[in-house]
């Protein structure tokens, strides 16, 4: 596609968002070169006691290790792709994620399906253009998209797909049904 | 230097350089609202400060050469986000480097950039 040598660079910002131990690294690591970001968070109150920090109370901040990966489509056009922090006590890094966000991957697991249910609250409220995709994992049974949907009280107009988190190809298509999702939901006119 | 009589004990005498002595105990900066996905580029300012500059500022400067992402530029120096957002105030500050706010900072991410994403996704 031709475009202006001169144009300015963007930089866009994906999120997968999901329970702990779902696939988010393994999506993220699928698809782009995947790398480690650290932070360091002060434990909220709500952390305190979900950690097992007996013994060592005076230990108010932990590090938090975040993936993000890069993917380069073209020179001057970037897309980021950030693991939200499985645990809910993070969840004050999300407004910092999630702000600008072109949208959100939303992975649940059909054996832990309530383990997606605060995501998909969060990214409702906030208005962050989301889908829900089904990590197959082996052995799991695999539930039909709608099943999914129905459990999850999903709008009709939110994609659900099944996906296998570890196939590069799964993971195009469930980026690009995100994608193609925020045109849609960003760009109403444009049928 | 330590000199004689000075005593460096427990957390003190420590063999590395704790993460938030490199910014002097500081936590806020100007850089706090820093998008992850701001691009940070040196623009070849001379350093005019007093304190000097650090190894971990002249590496976010050698890094900033091409322009990088703040979220980049915290993992390939394998620092908290929080100190690195600390060093890359004070470089602002000193106009050492110039930040741009991602493409959301405008009213809708622009259709055809959308549709270029995508084809180039599904081209992977």
């Amino acid at each position: 596609m031709a475009y202006e040598p001169s144009e300015e660079p963007v930089a866009l910002k994906i999120l997968v968002a999901g329970g702990f131990g779902v696939g988010k690294t393994t999506l993220v690591g699928a698809i782009s070169e995947i790398r480690p970001l650290r932070t360091e968070e002060v434990l909220s109150d709500r952390g305190i006691g979900v950690d097992d920090i007996d013994g060592v109370e005076t230990k108010t901040t932990t590090t938090v290790a975040m993936d993000f990966g890069r993917i380069t489509i073209r020179e001057g056009l970037v897309v980021y792709l950030f693991g939200t922090p499985g645990q809910e006590r993070f969840w004050f890094m999300w407004d910092e994620l999630s702000y600008g966000a072109l949208g959100a991957v939303v992975l649940a697991d059909t054996r832990r399906l309530t383990d997606c249910f605060p995501s998909i609250d969060y990214f409702e409220q906030r208005g962050t253009p989301f889908i829900v995709a089904v990590n197959c994992f082996d052995g799991a049974d695999k539930h039909e998209a709608e099943d999914v949907r129905i459990a999850l009280d999903l709008d009709p107009e939110i994609p659900v797909i099944l996906c296998d988190v570890r196939r590069r190809a799964s993971a195009k298509v469930v980026l690009v049904t995100l994608v193609e999702h925020a045109l849609r939901t960003l760009t109403p006119a444009a049928g | 230097m330590t000199t004689r009589g000075e005593q460096w004990l427990d957390e003190h005498a420590g063999p590395i350089v704790r993460p938030y002595a490199l910014i002097r105990g500081r936590t806020r900066s100007s850089a706090d609202n820093l998008d992850l996905i701001a691009m940070v580029t040196a623009t070849g300012s001379p350093y005019t400060g007093e304190a000097g500059l650090g190894p971990e500022e002249q590496r976010i400067l050698e890094l900033a050469d091409r322009s990088m992402s703040v979220a980049d530029i915290a993992s390939e120096i394998d620092l908290p986000l929080g100190v690195v957002r600390v060093l890359l105030g004070d470089l602002q500050d000193q106009g050492m480097i110039s930040v741009r706010a991602p493409a959301h900072a405008g009213p809708r991410p622009n259709e055809r950039i959308l549709k270029e994403v995508i084809n180039g996704l599904r081209a992977l």
